[in-house]
Formats: structure tokens, C-alpha cells, sequence
């Protein structure tokens, strides 16, 4: 039955694909070294329309206050869809928010978002930065209103859902079919864990690829390299950012914040969740030797994690190994 | 051989399904009609004027009111014996500067006596976490958190001279449902049998609720604007539910 249903889905795509051969479909694929998604797009189905609104939406820097901002001015493709070089991010009338930009990948395995976790739906993620005084600064209502008064959008909502209708619903929903396929799943970690085609570790590599197991797993799991836990890594004795008690209220979740992936870590500079270092250096140098006291602090980071320069090396090299340059360049998910 | 297996399997679920809807048909009645619940805005008894009026809270400090919106939701209806029926989609935004949002009608009712009304004071614990919602939920509505996301169930603004926030202001959001902070209440009244809300093809009834805003800041604990002027979501906000749990909404008749 099954192979049936994919049978006959495989031949419509391909029919489809006969009618429009200039036309990529646009379509959602879990490589084979990860587990099934979260978010499945049951709610919302892909389509190449809805996900080129929804790349347009996540482009168009005028649904911000003083028209200056959009979804990539901080969630920038070169960057794995980060910031470059801005510790916090830097949203409308040159204001500076609290916290580093996380980056944009492989959000549909994600069940929480942001360093807090406080958005628990990637649908309604953008509304954060949409409404924060320091981001976009402005408010789904003024977003519909200009929508529905600007071409080409009435248009491209039509093409999308086969209605001139604006509505928040709508707009976040093909904002989703643009996050949600990004997906970075072809490193070449990923290619040697699926044994691709002659792709193997160098030495130093495999070196720096033990060590990470043994050393950092235990909160980088694979294959996200994070386990979406929240945890205090000891940046501050006291932190000055609430983290995540912020959103539960808990005395014990101060301080903390959740374990950012590691993928693509190569070009996601500055690091932690207030962008407090600028290289891979000062990051392992802290886990080595910077490690404070925190009340929260993680109880396998009482000791830190002692690295001596060879194996900072080579965790280094390992850690470039989580690059998809295929993703950086998909030009698919650039502006156009 | 194979092919009829695949038929089978087919059947199946078909089966199930259309025997599950017997079931149900069994239960509810099969003529379906329509009837509305008005909810009459008050604060101890004088009608909810927004922005002018000067009210007391039970500590006697005054108060104004220029925001008081909330979320009924879920509502369910059961008969004197015992069976109910849960209005599918039942999410309805009463905000107090919308005159029109406070009579809401209840469509494909199967007709019946019902003597028992509940419904949640806010949104369910599934659709806080939900994608994009539209209707009484979309957060254009400015009922939804966006960095913490979840509905606001019931938001008051106002001013009051004993508050010490800027400009006197206090602000009542409450929502949460995660404990220890869930905020998710439920409303029961039971329905006088002499004179039950009889939903028929040829009638559709009106129910008439009374709505006591001071009811947030009264009930189990007494709040004072001088100590708890500000709260969105959290401990504070418990304490403000538990105070309208009960007390906010009141069957005050039914008119058949």
C-alpha cells in the first residue's frame, strides 16, 4: 500500500515536472542519517508557489518599521543564515537586541525555538522578531494591511492558495515553507556517515572526530549536534541574560540557554547566545580554561573540558567538516 | 490475490469509520439547529465602561478599565442524562470595545434539553503550541505572546491611582499552561431543568451571561493594585485565575 501511495505520488511529481520542465519542485528531503522531522508540512502543504511568496516574504525588508530590515538582513545565507560579525542582532532604527542570531537550518526537527525555547511552533517563530521593538519593530497587522495594498503580493498569495486573501495565517504559513526546507544535511560529516561515493576523514579529522565523542556529545549530539537541551556552560558567575527562566519561571533555569547546533559552525561567527567570541579559538580555549561557576552550571562542566593545543586542532578540523557548502550555495534559498 | 488484500485493508478503515458515526448518531439527535450566549459586561453589578467610569476593587482601591477582552472556548453542552456534545472549533475572542463580539452564535447544535454548559476561560493546552491559527485565534488579535508563545486567556488594562507603575497603569495579562503556572480554568454551570436551553429546529434560545471584570481581583485572593499591578503570565497570574475561575461568568437566564 505504501509503496503503492509513493508510486503514484512519484508519478504525479513527474508528470508535473513533464508540464513545467524549467520549474524545480521545490520539495522537503530528510537525508538518510537523520530521523523523521517534527514539523511534516501535514498543515501546510509545499508547493513551489507557496514557497516562493514565502522566500519573497522572508526577503522584503519592507514589512519592517523604518522599511530597512527583513527576516535576512540577520539571517544572512552566507552566513547559514546568521549574522556576520554582529554579536546581537541588529534590527530597525540601528537598534541593538540582547542575543546573537541563531542561524537557520534544519528547523523542522526543532521543537522550540530561539536561545529560550520560548517559541514553540516554527510557524509562529517569525512573530518574534516581527513584533521585537529591536528587530522588525512592527506588527502582523501592519504587515497584512501593506500586503494586501502592494504588488505583486495579492497575486502571488493567489498563485500560493488560490485567493487575493491576506491574512496572518497565511502569511506565516508560506514564510514556513521557505524555513522549513532549509535543510543542511550534506557536510561532509553527513557524506562519510552515509558512506558516500569516497569521502573519508583526514586523520586529524577522525582525531578531532573521537575526541567530539567523547568529549562533547553528551550535549553536541549528532546528528543536529545539539540535543536541544538548556544548559549553563559558565560564561558569567552570575548571567546577566535571564536564558531561559525567562520563559519558565524556574529559579534552576537561570542563566541557561539552549545547546546551538554545531553544523556550518565554521561561518556562524560570533558564538553563544550573546556573541561573546569571535573564533573557534576563544570557544575551546573557554571549555578548557574559562569555565565559571555558575549557579546552574552544568554538571559535566565542573571541571571544564581540558583540551591541549593538538586536540584543539583537531577538534577544529572536525568541526569544519560540519560546512554544506551545497547549502550555503543553494541558490535556490537566495534572494532573487 | 494480493489486490484483494489491498481492498481489505481498504475496507477496513471504512468500516470503522462508519461505524463509529453510528454510534455518535445514536447519541446525538440527527435535526441540528443554532443558539447564541450573550455576554453582558459588568464590574460588581454596573455595566463595563470602558475608559470613564471609576470602579472598586474589594480592597477599595478605584480603578478604570479601557482593555478587558477574553477567550471562551471548547464549549460543551450535556442533557439531564448525562450525554454530551463538545461544539467542534469553539473559539470565540468577547472583547468588551466590540459590541458585536459579545453575542456569539453556536451553529449545528443538535437540538435536545441541555442542563449543564461548560466551556474553558481560554485557549486549550494544544492550540497554544499550534501553528499559525486564524479566526478568534489569529494573533492579529493581540491575544498572543510572541516570544513565549501561548494565548493570552484574559487581559485587563486599566489605570488605578493606587498603582505604582508608570502612569498608574495596571495590566492583567493572563495565560500560561504550563505548571507550575497553568492558567487554563474551566467554567460549569448547570442549567435549571424547569427550564433548560432547549436548542430545536423551530427555536433558537439565548443564553444570557453575566461578565464581573472585578472578578479577577477577587474570589480566593484579594489584589491590590498597590502590590500586584503588572502581570504577564507567572505565579501572579495564577493567582488572578483562580480568582475568576468562578466568579467571572454567571448564567443569568435563558431566554427559549
Amino acid at each position: 500500500m505504501l509503496f503503492l501511495s509513493i508510486a503514484l505520488m512519484y508519478a504525479c511529481s513527474k508528470n508535473e515536472d513533464e508540464v513545467t520542465p524549467e520549474e524545480k519542485k521545490i520539495t522537503f528531503s530528510v537525508p538518510v542519517n537523520f530521523p523523521a522531522p517534527v514539523y511534516n508540512f501535514e498543515d501546510n502543504k509545499l508547493s513551489n508557489a507557496g514557497f516562493a511568496l514565502g522566500k519573497k516574504l522572508f526577503y522584503e525588508a519592507r514589512l519592517s518599521a523604518d522599511k530597512s530590515v527583513s527576516c535576512g538582513s540577520c539571517h544572512q545565507q552566507f552566513a547559514a543564515f546568521t549574522q556576520l560579525d554582529h554579536k546581537v542582532s541588529h534590527g530597525v532604527n540601528n537598534c541593538q537586541g540582547k542575543r546573537n542570531t541563531p542561524p537557520l537550518f534544519n528547523l523542522a526537527w526543532q521543537k522550540a525555538f530561539f536561545w529560550d525555547g520560548g517559541v514553540k511552533n516554527i510557524e509562529t517563530s517569525p512573530l518574534n522578531a516581527i513584533t521585537d521593538a529591536c528587530e522588525m519593530g512592527t506588527d502582523i497587522q501592519t504587515i497584512v494591511a501593506f500586503l494586501k495594498n502592494t504588488a505583486p503580493y495579492p497575486d502571488l498569495f493567489k498563485q500560493a492558495y488560490g485567493s487575493t486573501e491576506i491574512n496572518s495565517q497565511l502569511i506565516l504559513k508560506s514564510i514556513t515553507q521557505f524555513t522549513a526546507v532549509l535543510v543542511s544535511g550534506n557536510s561532509k560529516y553527513d557524506k562519510v556517515m552515509r558512506k558516500e561515493s569516497a569521502v573519508s576523514f583526514t586523520s586529524a579529522e577522525l582525531a578531532g572526530y573521537n575526541l567530539f565523542k567523547e568529549k562533547c556529545t553528551s550535549c553536541h549530539a549528532e546528528p543536529f549536534f545539539t540535543d536541544f537541551s538548556y544548559r549553563s556552560n559558565g560564561l558569567d558567575l552570575v548571567s546577566t541574560d535571564e536564558g531561559r527562566s525567562h520563559i519558565t519561571g524556574v529559579a534552576s533555569d537561570l542563566g541557561k540557554f539552549r545547546v546551538p547546533t554545531l553544523r556550518n559552525i565554521e561561518y556562524t561567527s560570533p558564538y553563544m547566545h550573546d556573541g561573546r567570541f569571535y573564533s573557534l579559538d576563544e570557544v575551546l580555549e573557554h571549555y578548557n580554561s574559562g569555565v565559571k561557576a555558575s549557579v546552574n552550571l552544568d554538571v559535566q562542566l565542573k571541571n571544564g573540558i581540558p583540551l591541549n593545543t593538538t586536540e584543539k586542532v583537531q577538534i577544529k578540523a572536525f568541526l569544519k567538516t560540519l560546512t554544506d557548502n551545497e547549502f550555503i550555495k543553494n541558490t535556490l534559498y537566495s534572494e532573487s | 490475490m494480493k489486490l484483494s488484500q489491498y481492498f481489505l485493508a481498504l475496507l477496513c478503515p471504512i468500516i470503522l469509520l462508519s461505524s463509529c458515526k453510528k454510534n455518535t448518531d445514536e447519541v446525538a439527535a440527527d435535526t441540528r439547529s443554532t443558539f447564541s450566549i450573550e455576554f453582558e459586561n459588568q464590574v460588581n453589578g454596573s455595566p463595563l465602561v470602558l475608559n470613564t467610569t471609576t470602579y472598586k476593587n474589594a480592597k477599595g482601591e478605584d480603578f478604570k478599565i479601557n482593555v478587558f477582552k477574553y477567550y471562551v472556548s471548547n464549549i460543551k453542552l450535556s442533557k439531564a442524562d448525562g450525554t454530551t456534545y463538545l461544539l467542534p472549533e469553539s473559539y470565540f475572542l468577547i472583547d468588551a470595545s466590540k459590541t458585536e463580539s459579545t453575542n456569539i452564535t453556536l451553529k449545528d447544535v443538535p437540538t435536545g434539553d441541555y442542563t449543564k454548559i461548560e466551556y474553558t476561560i481560554g485557549v486549550d493546552y494544544a492550540r497554544n503550541f499550534a501553528g499559525a491559527q486564524t479566526g478568534a485565534l489569529d494573533p492579529i488579535n493581540g491575544m498572543f505572546w510572541t516570544w513565549n508563545s501561548g494565548y493570552i486567556f484574559v487581559k485587563l488594562e486599566g489605570t488605578s491611582p493606587q498603582s505604582t507603575a508608570t502612569g498608574n497603569t495596571i495590566t492583567f495579562h493572563i495565560g500560561g499552561v504550563i505548571d507550575p503556572n497553568n492558567t487554563i480554568r474551566t467554567f460549569t454551570t448547570e442549567i435549571n431543568a424547569a427550564n433548560p436551553l432547549r436548542v430545536r429546529t423551530d427555536g433558537k434560545p439565548n443564553m444570557h451571561f453575566k461578565v464581573n471584570a472585578a472578578a479577577l481581583f477577587t474570589g480566593k485572593t484579594d489584589v491590590s493594585f498597590a502590590a500586584l499591578n503588572m502581570t504577564m503570565g507567572g505565579a501572579n497570574s495564577v493567582i488572578v485565575a483562580n480568582n475568576y475561575a468562578n466568579g467571572l461568568f454567571r448564567l443569568d437566564h435563558i431566554h427559549n
